[in-house]
């Protein structure tokens, strides 16, 4: 009996600490790059939708929540590498309490479920997602690297949800690799238009619409 | 302690054409387009309504004194660095300089205005930080686009942070008969520089046709420069009785104020232009960034605080 109501008061306070976290974590991303959402040919509306974004930085998602109006951050998941999340126990509440993220193993000798499908459930149970369909962070001269095949079949097998590009700019300045004190300049993320499969859609030539489409909002780009 | 009446008499005045502007914005919201579709209108309702909040915020910082008015300019120079940074040429190797520019030089800066260090204030940053910073982007030996990335981080340091920062020196000034009144001659700067750019902006688009730079910004008319500053320098002159100077001498004083404020705002629209954007940043609603409203101020604040130094103490 006071076990049971012991470890229920304990997963209040996780709970209640998890928002409290994530409060600070939003606060405090408002604090140093004063982030600005452009939602160019998408309205921030509760859609089921799967945000993909181009990946400087581990804080993009984190960026991209702290934007998201609250009644959409609420139901939105980043999809996020396990190896990272789960390496201290900080980590693994940020990323399992704070952002309910979708953990995903990048090692395919190691895993035992397939990220496909643990995207494809989180979206069955009514979550957004938030993707970096380029794998891994972009630490390279090129502006987008070319993306991971995850974006086609996660597309494939949940053909009525939106694909919305993202694409955050200037947060690799704010903290390059390898930097411990991040510089205070504003981040915009511009949203584009939702994107989907079309029928008979090759999956090499679906993936290169979706960069372009990803690329074509950058800030400057013609619209 | 003549201070609290003229600073109390002061605010209430903006506080009434603030009143009378928000009526008259309601007022042509309501005949022209009750719907909210006419967008100058509702830039003109959304400008009104930043203004009481960046008056408040002022009036407290006057209240509060001194230390809340170098915190508020300090806040002030912060966001608007930021804005400026976000637009210069920089590369991996300006780390370091950058992050010394935000966290060390901004507040060594205002540290040294709020304890009256005039020796080092008025040299720190074109000597110490002009000499020092380029020394750190130099060690880490990015060479491509060196000068540009220099000189950029150098304009934005006296831009934002060192002509910012003159705004709240005026309190350090000394003036025989005038002593512990510093925040007047604030609030009188800063009313005659801000009503300066509305009125330019009125009389602009009242019967503002000849356009003084039309590469740069195609609201700046003519008729505007001239009917605002005109109107402003009047204004400025008419409140003499709460500053240190005469009639006449305050209205040359408001004259030089509001056409530094004027160049202000022209160097700044280059700047935009040339890094083709149309705002600073996007956080004040219906005018942009915190330099978009403080491009005036940056101008006129140095200027003043030196002619004022100079001929009054």
């Amino acid at each position: 009996m006071s076990v049971v109501s012991g470890s229920r008061l304990k997963g209040a306070i996780r709970a209640a600490a998890a928002v409290v976290m994530g409060r600070a974590i939003t606060l405090f991303a408002r604090i140093v790059t004063s982030p600005r959402a452009i939602w160019a040919g998408i309205e921030p509306v509760p859609r089921q939708r799967v945000y993909f974004a181009n990946h400087t930085s581990n804080a993009d998602f984190v960026l991209l929540w702290t934007v998201l109006p609250v009644m959409l951050r609420q139901r939105t998941r980043p999809v996020a590498a396990l190896d990272y999340w789960l390496k201290t126990p900080l980590r693994a509440f940020i990323g399992r309490d704070v952002f309910n993220a979708v953990l995903i193993d990048r090692r395919p000798e190691e895993r035992e479920q397939d990220p496909v499908a643990l995207m494809t459930a989180a979206l069955a149970e009514g979550s957004s997602l938030i993707i970096f369909p380029e794998g891994l962070r972009n630490t390279s001269e090129e502006e987008l690297l070319p993306f991971r095949s995850g974006l086609y079949h996660l597309a494939r097998q949940n053909p009525g949800v939106d694909l919305v590009p993202v694409w955050i700019s200037n947060l690799n300045r704010v903290m390059p690799k390898g930097e411990i004190v991040p510089l205070p300049l504003i981040c915009t993320l511009t949203f584009g238009p939702a994107l989907h499969l079309a029928p008979d859609e090759e999956k090499d030539t679906f993936l290169a619409r979706a960069r372009a489409v990803l690329l074509a909002q950058r800030e400057g780009a013609p619209s | 302690m003549t201070t609290t009446p003229h600073l109390i008499w002061l605010l209430l005045g903006v506080a009434l054409i603030l009143i009378l502007a928000t009526v008259i914005g309601e007022l042509l919201r309501a005949k022209v387009a009750p719907d909210g579709s006419n967008p100058v209108i509702e830039n003109l309702n959304a400008r009104i309504a930043a203004w009481w909040g960046m008056v408040v915020l002022l009036s407290l910082a006057f209240i509060a004194g001194r230390p809340g008015v170098v915190i508020l300019f300090a806040i002030l120079s912060f966001s608007a660095l930021r804005e400026f940074l976000t637009l210069t040429a920089k590369a991996r190797a300006d780390h370091w300089a950058l992050a010394g520019a935000f966290f060390v030089v901004l507040p060594v800066q205002y540290w040294l205005i709020g304890t009256d260090w005039y020796g080092l204030y008025s040299i720190f940053i074109p000597v110490y930080a002009f000499l020092l910073m380029p020394v750190v982007s130099a060690l880490r030996g990015e060479t491509k686009g060196y000068l540009t990335r220099v000189a950029e981080t150098q304009w934005a340091l006296m831009i934002c942070v060192y002509c910012v920062s003159h705004v709240p020196a005026l309190l350090s000034l000394n003036i025989p008969g005038y002593e512990g009144r510093g925040v007047i001659l604030i609030a009188w700067l800063i009313f005659t520089v801000q009503l300066s750019d509305v009125m330019q902006y009125v009389w602009g688009k009242l019967i503002g046709r000849r356009k003084v730079a039309p590469q740069l910004s195609p609201s700046k008319t003519w008729e505007g420069l001239i009917g605002g500053t005109l109107t402003a320098s009047a204004a400025g002159a008419a409140l003499w009785w709460m500053t240190p100077f005469s009639l006449m001498q305050a209205a040359g004083m408001a004259l030089a104020v509001t056409l530094m404020g004027f160049f202000g705002g022209l160097v700044m629209s280059a700047i935009k232009r040339d890094k083709g954007v149309k705002d600073w940043g996007h956080l004040i609603a219906g005018h942009g960034g915190f330099l978009d409203r403080l491009d005036s101020v940056v101008f006129a604040a140095p200027i003043f605080f030196h002619l004022t130094r100079w001929f009054w103490t």
